[in-house]
């Protein structure tokens, strides 16, 4: 939601505990323990939640929102059949257990160390691609087509578009690109500040001149 | 009924569901909070920085390899994704933001605070990074240069702040008390905390 208006102000709460409410604790513990056994990934599971109808996604809180993903992947698991949950709210008992074993890696980390060097470099000037895919990407959309310099090059990575979608690994290298405020936000862009970004190497395409 | 207490029956009714099919342990789920609840937070990057500011050599090996230089420190920590620190100066301030999600070094800091994943928050950081922070308490100079991060991959970000005047005669471990968690996502300075116990 980068750069969007009409939010409002930051709601900051004084001493703010962990948890607001045992339920949120238990739905935390629950996505650890089913994306770790391997019936999810961390992309598939933001996946999930970013697939909520945006009304729902906005109203239901963080929580509520992993809560509903988490209902989501148990279904697309095999683990959990459509309407049984609210089957059970409505006192049904359980059917049996469906058979099925997870087709995910779960938690196992990111970085792949792969044979192909970086292709760009420290300095090259980038552009981010303008692309609309309609799966799970971590190109956000206020850098899509513009500018930016490469800060930094990280290790290899997972690439989340193919692994959110149990199409593969497909780890590539990452750079941290910087962005001047002004090529992303033109004339009402504060001055002197610079937003840097993490992004895959097939979200960039080599730019020319200075951003 | 409130969106609370349907969120409270969903998730009670998917627990026991799923403890029934062995899909989920309910001390597993018991175990995982507790590593959030009591073994990681805040004070365990709040050690790091104050071992920057009593020892430079520390402070380089923080910024080339942080894991290895938090782990130096004896603290528990989870090194789940890799980690950057980005360092304050008199003219460059940093602050962090995930614009997609929530992504946060939880493995170091813990579990981030609400502000931190709500949507005022991810939408504005990237778009009016100065106004925000002093919306938040942070005003900065004209001449400070804001960089601001949005971890929009795997890398967890965290700012090392600059050590406040005045501080010369304490010792690390009181140094640590004045580095708060808003300190390290960078929408404050260490030793001015926005609020009372503010690090929590």
């Amino acid at each position: 939601m980068g750069g969007m208006h009409g939010f409002g102000s930051v709601p900051v709460e004084p001493n703010e505990p962990l948890f607001h409410a045992p339920w949120e604790r238990r739905v935390l513990g629950m996505v650890f323990q089913v994306v770790g056994a391997g019936w999810s990934n961390v992309d598939a599971f933001r996946h999930a939640i970013e697939r909520l109808e945006p009304a729902t996604y906005l109203g239901v809180g963080y929580y509520g929102r992993w809560l509903r993903a988490l209902e989501t992947i148990l279904v697309e698991a095999g683990l959990l059949g459509r309407g049984e949950l609210e089957a059970r709210l409505a006192g049904a008992r359980a059917g049996a257990a469906p058979s099925t074993t997870p087709r995910y890696g779960g938690f196992a980390g990111v970085l792949r160390p792969i044979d192909s060097p970086p292709r760009f470099t420290v300095g090259d000037h980038v552009v981010a691609r303008n692309v609309h895919p309609p799966g799970h990407t971590r190109l956000p959309r206020y850098v899509r087509g513009k500018r930016g310099v490469v800060h930094r090059v990280h290790p290899a990575c997972v690439f989340p578009d193919t692994h959110a979608h149990g199409l593969g690994e497909d780890s590539q290298h990452v750079y941290n690109v910087r962005f001047a405020a002004l090529e992303l936000w033109g004339p009402d862009a504060e001055p002197g500040s610079a937003v840097h970004l993490d992004l895959f190497e097939q979200y960039l395409t080599p730019g020319v001149g200075e951003p | 009924m409130s969106e609370g207490d349907t969120n409270a029956l969903r998730a009670e009714a998917l627990e026991s569901l799923l403890v029934e099919r062995g899909i989920v342990r309910p001390e597993v789920v018991d175990a995982i909070i507790r590593r959030f609840e009591q073994d990681i937070g805040p004070m365990n990057g709040a050690r790091a920085v104050a071992r920057v500011w009593v020892d430079p050599g520390y402070r380089a090996r923080l910024l080339a390899d942080p894991w290895a230089a938090i782990a130096e420190l004896g603290v528990t920590v989870i090194p789940d994704a890799p980690l950057v620190v980005v360092e304050n100066s008199p003219t460059a301030h940093n602050v962090v933001v995930c614009t997609l999600c929530s992504c946060y070094p939880s493995g170091l800091l813990g579990l981030p605070p609400s502000w931190y994943k709500s949507p005022p928050y991810r939408s504005r950081m990237v778009r009016e990074p100065r106004a925000l922070l002093a919306e938040m308490g942070l005003a900065l100079p004209a001449d400070v240069e804001v960089r601001v991060w949005d971890s929009s991959a795997e890398m967890r970000y965290m700012v090392l702040p600059e050590r406040p005047a005045g501080t010369d005669a304490m010792n690390e471990e009181e140094l640590a008390a004045l580095v708060t968690r808003d300190a390290m996502i960078g929408v404050a300075k260490a030793g001015r905390p926005r609020e009372a116990g503010g690090g929590g």
